[in-house]
C-alpha cells in the first residue's frame, strides 16, 4: 500500500470538496441566512487547512497499483461524507452526528433517504447543500478531480473503474482525463437543459434543487410532498430527466458522435423495454384498481412513480404504499433492476442483468446439448469470461450483505407504528442498498428514516456507500489484507 | 496527436508507454484481450479488441482522426495490411514493423506504392549496431549521426584508465582532442557532464566526436583498440541473417552455433562464407570446443533472453573478447546494467525511438525537422539532431547569447562537412544540422532547447 499517495489523494479531495462548499455558501449569503452561512464558512476553513496539511508533501513514489485505487476511493467516499456533514451540525439544524452523517451519506450516493421529518423548515443554504450533495455524487466525485487535475498514467483508471457504476468500464477517448471531461461535460449539459425546462414553472431555487436531485438520481426533496405539489409539466419533465440520467452515459457521447446504431446498445433496449412494461402494468393496476378514475392521471402516477424507483431516485408524486400489491410488487422490483451502468443511478444495473440471463440461458442449453460450445454475446461482441465471472461474483456478494443487513437491522426494538416491520426492514435495506431513497410501510414515501436506531442508521450507511461504490471497495476496507504493509 | 497501435506485444507496450509519456492520446488493438488489457492496466490509453488489420476494428479504434498507425503485431502480412486497410480509410501515415527480408526489400515498394511512411526492421536496426560495435569494440555503443559523419560513443572507463581523478576542464586543457563529453552514468546516476565533474574508474560516459577522433580517445583511456576478426553467434535467427550480411565484405569471420537444425541448414546455404554449427549450447563444452576463449567477440543472439544472459555471463567468464547481448522481451533494465556485459541490444528500444522520432518530427515542424533521436540514458537524457529551418529562433545568435534551458547542452553542429564542438562563441547558421544532448525529454523541436 502506497500510504503516503493516498493521504496525498485524500488531501486533494478534501480541497476540491472545499470548493463545493462556496455554493450553498452563495445562497446562505443571498437568503441571510447568517448561522448557516457561518457553518459553511466554517466547514470549507477546517477542509481547506486539512487539505493543505495533507497535500504539502507530495510524495516521492507516487506509484498506486489496482488496491490502492480501491482504497482510495472508499476513503475518499467516507471523508467527504464525514466532512460533508459538518455544516448540519455547525449550523445547527439536525444535531445528532449519527443522522447528520446519515444524510449527507444519503446525498451522496444518491439515495434520498432522510432522517429530517420536515425539510421546509430547514434553512434553504442546507436544502440546497442536500440536493448539491446529490448532484456531485452522482457523476462522482474522484471523477470531477481526474477532468480537472492534470493526473497521468494509467493508475487513474482503477480509480474511475471504481467509481463508475457497472461491469466493464470502458473509455471514450484515450485519456482518463479527456474522458472524464466528457462525461460531465454531458451531465452539465443535461443538468442545465432540465433547469431551463423547470424555470417557467418555479423560481431559481426551487428548479435547481429539484434538478440537482434529478441529475444526480438522488431524491432529496425541497417539500414535505416532494414533487406531488408542482405542476403536472413538471412532474412530466422530470419523469422523463430521471429517465435520461439513468441512460448510460457512453451513449449520448456516441450519439453526439452520430454513432446512432451504436448507442442504442441492447442495455439500453432492454432498459427501455423493462420500463415500458412497467409503467403499462401499473397503469392498468392502477386504473382497474381504482386509485385513479382517469386513464391519463393513471399513467401520470404510474410512469412518475416506475421512473422514479428504477431510476434509484427516489421522488414521489403519490403514496404508493396505499396502491395495491401487484403495482407494489412491480415497483420493488424494478428497484432492484436499477439502472444503466455508467449513468448516476444505482441498482443492480441493466447490463448485469442482461449478463445473467444469457448466462442463465446458456447453462439450459449446455444441459440439454451438452456438447454445445456456446458464448455469450453482447451487442454481437463475445463478453470476456472474466466479466461474467465478475458479474456472477457481485450477484452472490450483494445477496449476501442484502441479506446480513436486514439481519443487522432486525434487532432494532422501533416502533412502527401499525406499520409491517418485516416489510419496512426489507424495503428499507433495499432503498438504502439500491440508493432509491423511500421504501415501502414505515420507510414508504411520505415517512423518513429517522426511527432507525443509530446502529441501523450506521448499518444503512454501510450499504449506501457499498451500493453507491459497487460493493467491492467499501468491502475492502474490511479485509485485514488490504492495511498491510507487505503486499504477500 | 492521436495514435493507434497494433499489436500489443512487447514493442506495442514500449511504443504505447513512451508515446503516451510524451503526450500523445494511444489507442491499441490486439485481437487477444489479455494483451490489450495488459497496456490499458498500466497505460493511460484505450483499448480495441479485435483483428486490427480489418476495416471495423479500425473503425472502432477511431481510425479516422488518427494521426498516425503503427503495426508492430508478430505477423508483417498483418502489419502490412493494417497499414493498407488504414490508408484507405484516413489521412493518417503509417508505419509497419516487417522483419522477413523477403518483405524488408521490397520496402521501396511499400512505401511509394502502397503510401507507408515508414516501414521498420527491428531485427536489421539491431544487425547493424551490432556490425558497428564489432568495428570499435572498445565501444558500448555508437550512435551515428549527421548520417554517420559524428558519432554518439559510450565507453566505459577501464580499470587503470590515465585520465581517471582528471577533471574534464584538465582533460580538455591537456590533450588535443576534438571530442565533446556529453553525459555520465554512475552507479544509480546520470547527468550531463560538466567542466568540474571528475572521471572515475567504471563510469560510462558518452562523448560526441567524429569516428577518427572516437578512435583516438579510446586509445588515450586506455583501450587498446583492436578491430574484431572473428566472432561466435549463438543462435541463427533474422538478427543473424542480418548481421551476417552487414559484415560480409568487413574480414570479420563468424562462427554460428545453432540449435535448430533446418535454421542451421538455411543459414548455411544462404551465407557461404561462414561456418555454421548445429549444436545445443546448454552444453558449455560446446562452447569451449568452438573456441569461446580465443575469439574476439561473443555474440548471444538466441530467441531466449535468459539464454542470452547465462551465455554472456559464461563468455565474460572465459574469454577476454568483446561481448554483445541480445535482450527482446525482459525489463529488469538496472539488473542488466550492473553485469556489466559490454554491449546490450534491445531491439525494442531501438524501434521506439525511430517511431518517437517520427512522431515528434511530424508534431513539431516549425524550426527544424528532428533528424535523429537516440535516448543515451532511458528516460533520463536524450540526444537529437536537427536541421535547422530558415526563420528559426536560435539561428544567427551566438550561443553564449541564447538563453539555453537548463540541462540541455549543444553537443555539436555539423555545417557542411565539418564539425564544429561549440564554444560560447560560435553561431548557429540555417542550414546546420545540430545535436542537442538534454536532460528534457520530449523536444519536438530546436526552439524547445530555449527557455
Amino acid at each position: 500500500m502506497n500510504f503516503k499517495m493516498i493521504r496525498y489523494t485524500l488531501g486533494i479531495i478534501l480541497l476540491f470538496l472545499s470548493g463545493f462548499f462556496a455554493i450553498p455558501a452563495v445562497t446562505a449569503a443571498v437568503y441571510a441566512e447568517w448561522p448557516s452561512l457561518l457553518a459553511f464558512l466554517g466547514t470549507a476553513a477546517l477542509t481547506v487547512a486539512l487539505g493543505v496539511l495533507m497535500t504539502y508533501r507530495r510524495p516521492k513514489n507516487t506509484k498506486l497499483y489496482a488496491r490502492d485505487g480501491l482504497v482510495i476511493v472508499s476513503l475518499s467516499w467516507i471523508v467527504i461524507s464525514l466532512f460533508g456533514s459538518l455544516p448540519f451540525i455547525f449550523s445547527g439544524s439536525i444535531t445528532s452526528f449519527v443522522d447528520a452523517l446519515f444524510e449527507t451519506v444519503s446525498g451522496f450516493t444518491t439515495t434520498g433517504a432522510s432522517i429530517l421529518p420536515a425539510v421546509e423548515d430547514m434553512p434553504r443554504s442546507i436544502n440546497l447543500w442536500r440536493c448539491f450533495t446529490h448532484w456531485v455524487g452522482g457523476m462522482g466525485v474522484l471523477v470531477f478531480v481526474m477532468a480537472i487535475l492534470p493526473l497521468s498514467g494509467a493508475e487513474n483508471m482503477y480509480i474511475m473503474k471504481a467509481e463508475s457504476p457497472g461491469p466493464e468500464v470502458s473509455k471514450l477517448v484515450p485519456r482518463v482525463k479527456k474522458t472524464a471531461i466528457i462525461l460531465y461535460a454531458i451531465y452539465i449539459a443535461l443538468t442545465v437543459v432540465n433547469v431551463l425546462l423547470l424555470l417557467p414553472e418555479m423560481p431559481l431555487y426551487d428548479a435547481a434543487c429539484t434538478v440537482f436531485g434529478t441529475a444526480g438520481t438522488g431524491g432529496f426533496g425541497i417539500y414535505n410532498d416532494s414533487i406531488a405539489g408542482f405542476s403536472p409539466y413538471v412532474q412530466i419533465v422530470v419523469t422523463v430527466f430521471m429517465l435520461i440520467f439513468s441512460v448510460n452515459f457512453n451513449s449520448y457521447y456516441l450519439v453526439l458522435r452520430a454513432r446512432f446504431k451504436e448507442a442504442f446498445t441492447s442495455e439500453v433496449i432492454t432498459f427501455i423495454c423493462i420500463v415500458a412494461a412497467a409503467i403499462v402494468i401499473v397503469t392498468l393496476n392502477l386504473y382497474f384498481g381504482g386509485i385513479f378514475t382517469a386513464l391519463g392521471e393513471a399513467l401520470r402516477h404510474a410512469a412518475f412513480t416506475v421512473s422514479s424507483l428504477i431510476s434509484t431516485t427516489g421522488f414521489a408524486i403519490s403514496n404508493f404504499n396505499d396502491w395495491p400489491t401487484l403495482s407494489k410488487t412491480v415497483l420493488v422490483s424494478v428497484m432492484f433492476i436499477g439502472a444503466c451502468a455508467g449513468s448516476t443511478g444505482g441498482g443492480f444495473k441493466v447490463s448485469r442483468i442482461v449478463i445473467l440471463f444469457k448466462g442463465m440461458t446458456r447453462e439450459l442449453g449446455a444441459i440439454l446439448r451438452p456438447r454445445q460450445i456456446k458464448k455469450i454475446t453482447v451487442d454481437r461482441r463475445p463478453v470476456d469470461h472474466e466479466v461474467v465471472r465478475s458479474v456472477n461474483a457481485y450477484l452472490v456478494t450483494y445477496v449476501l450483505i442484502f441479506v446480513f443487513s436486514v439481519f443487522l437491522i432486525s434487532f432494532d426494538n422501533y416502533d412502527a407504528g401499525g406499520y409491517n416491520e418485516m416489510v419496512t426492514n426489507f424495503t428499507a435495506v433495499s432503498a438504502a442498498f439500491n440508493n432509491i431513497g423511500p421504501g415501502l410501510e414505515a420507510v414508504g414515501p411520505t415517512q423518513n428514516f429517522a426511527f432507525f436506531s443509530p446502529f441501523s442508521k450506521l448499518v444503512l450507511i454501510f450499504d449506501m456507500l457499498a451500493g453507491r461504490l459497487e460493493l467491492f471497495p467499501m468491502l475492502l476496507l474490511f479485509s485485514p489484507t488490504t492495511w498491510k504493509r507487505s503486499k504477500i | 496527436m492521436n495514435i493507434i497501435i497494433v499489436g500489443c506485444g512487447k514493442v506495442g507496450q514500449t511504443l504505447a508507454r513512451q508515446l503516451s509519456l510524451e503526450g500523445n492520446n494511444i489507442t491499441v488493438i490486439d485481437s487477444v484481450a489479455e494483451n490489450v488489457r495488459a497496456v490499458t492496466d498500466k497505460i493511460d490509453a484505450m483499448g480495441v479488441i479485435g483483428n486490427g488489420a480489418t476495416h471495423t476494428v479500425q473503425r472502432d479504434a477511431g481510425i479516422k482522426k488518427a494521426d498516425l498507425l503503427i503495426a508492430v503485431t508478430g505477423a508483417d502480412e498483418l502489419n502490412i495490411l493494417a497499414s493498407i486497410v488504414a490508408k484507405r480509410e484516413s489521412e493518417c501515415r503509417t508505419i509497419a514493423r516487417v522483419r522477413s527480408h523477403e518483405y524488408y526489400t521490397e520496402s521501396p515498394y511499400l512505401k511509394e506504392e502502397l503510401g507507408l511512411a515508414m516501414v521498420l526492421n527491428p531485427e536489421l536496426a539491431a544487425a547493424e549496431e551490432i556490425a558497428r560495435v564489432l568495428r570499435f569494440p572498445s565501444a558500448i555503443s555508437i550512435e551515428p549521426f549527421a548520417k554517420g559523419r559524428v558519432e554518439l560513443v559510450k565507453f566505459r572507463l577501464p580499470k587503470g584508465c590515465p585520465i581517471a581523478g582528471m577533471t574534464v576542464r584538465e582533460f580538455v586543457g591537456n590533450h588535443r582532442c576534438d571530442v565533446l563529453f556529453c553525459t555520465v552514468e554512475r552507479g544509480d546516476e546520470a547527468h550531463i557532464v560538466k567542466g568540474d565533474f571528475i572521471f572515475l574508474e567504471n563510469d560510462v560516459i558518452s562523448i560526441i566526436a567524429e569516428p577518427k577522433q572516437a578512435l583516438e580517445f579510446s586509445k588515450l583511456i586506455g583501450y587498446k583498440t583492436r578491430a574484431v576478426k572473428d566472432a561466435i553467434i549463438v543462435g541463427g535467427g533474422e538478427v543473424t541473417h542480418y548481421l551476417c550480411r552487414a559484415l560480409r565484405r568487413t574480414g570479420i569471420s563468424l562462427r554460428v552455433i545453432e540449435r535448430d537444425k533446418a535454421r542451421a541448414e538455411r543459414l548455411a546455404s544462404e551465407h557461404d562464407k561462414i561456418t555454421v554449427v548445429n549444436a545445443d549450447t546448454a552444453d558449455e563444452e560446446i562452447l569451449a570446443e568452438e573456441g569461446i576463449e580465443e575469439a574476439g567477440a561473443f555474440i548471444a543472439l538466441t530467441d531466449n533472453d535468459e539464454e542470452n544472459l547465462i551465455l554472456s555471463l559464461f563468455a565474460k567468464q572465459k574469454s577476454r573478447g568483446k561481448l554483445v547481448t541480445k535482450i527482446n522481451r525482459i525489463d529488469y533494465d538496472d539488473v542488466i546494467q550492473r553485469l556489466s556485459l559490454d554491449t546490450v541490444i534491445y531491439p525494442k528500444n531501438i524501434i521506439a525511438d525511430m517511431i518517437v522520432r517520427y512522431a515528434r518530427s511530424v508534431e513539431g515542424s516549425r524550426g527544424g525537422n528532428i533528424e535523429t533521436l537516440y535516448s543515451v540514458i532511458k528516460g533520463k537524457i536524450e540526444a537529437v539532431e536537427f536541421i535547422v529551418r530558415r526563420g528559426s529562433e536560435v539561428a544567427g545568435v551566438p550561443l553564449s547569447m541564447l538563453k539555453l534551458r537548463k540541462g540541455v547542452l549543444v553537443a555539436a553542429i555539423m555545417r557542411g562537412r565539418d564539425l564544429i564542438i561549440p564554444r560560447g562563441h560560435d553561431i548557429i547558421e540555417v542550414g546546420d544540422a545540430v545535436i542537442v544532448v538534454s536532460e528534457i525529454t520530449g523536444i519536438r523541436d530546436i526552439a524547445d532547447i530555449l527557455e
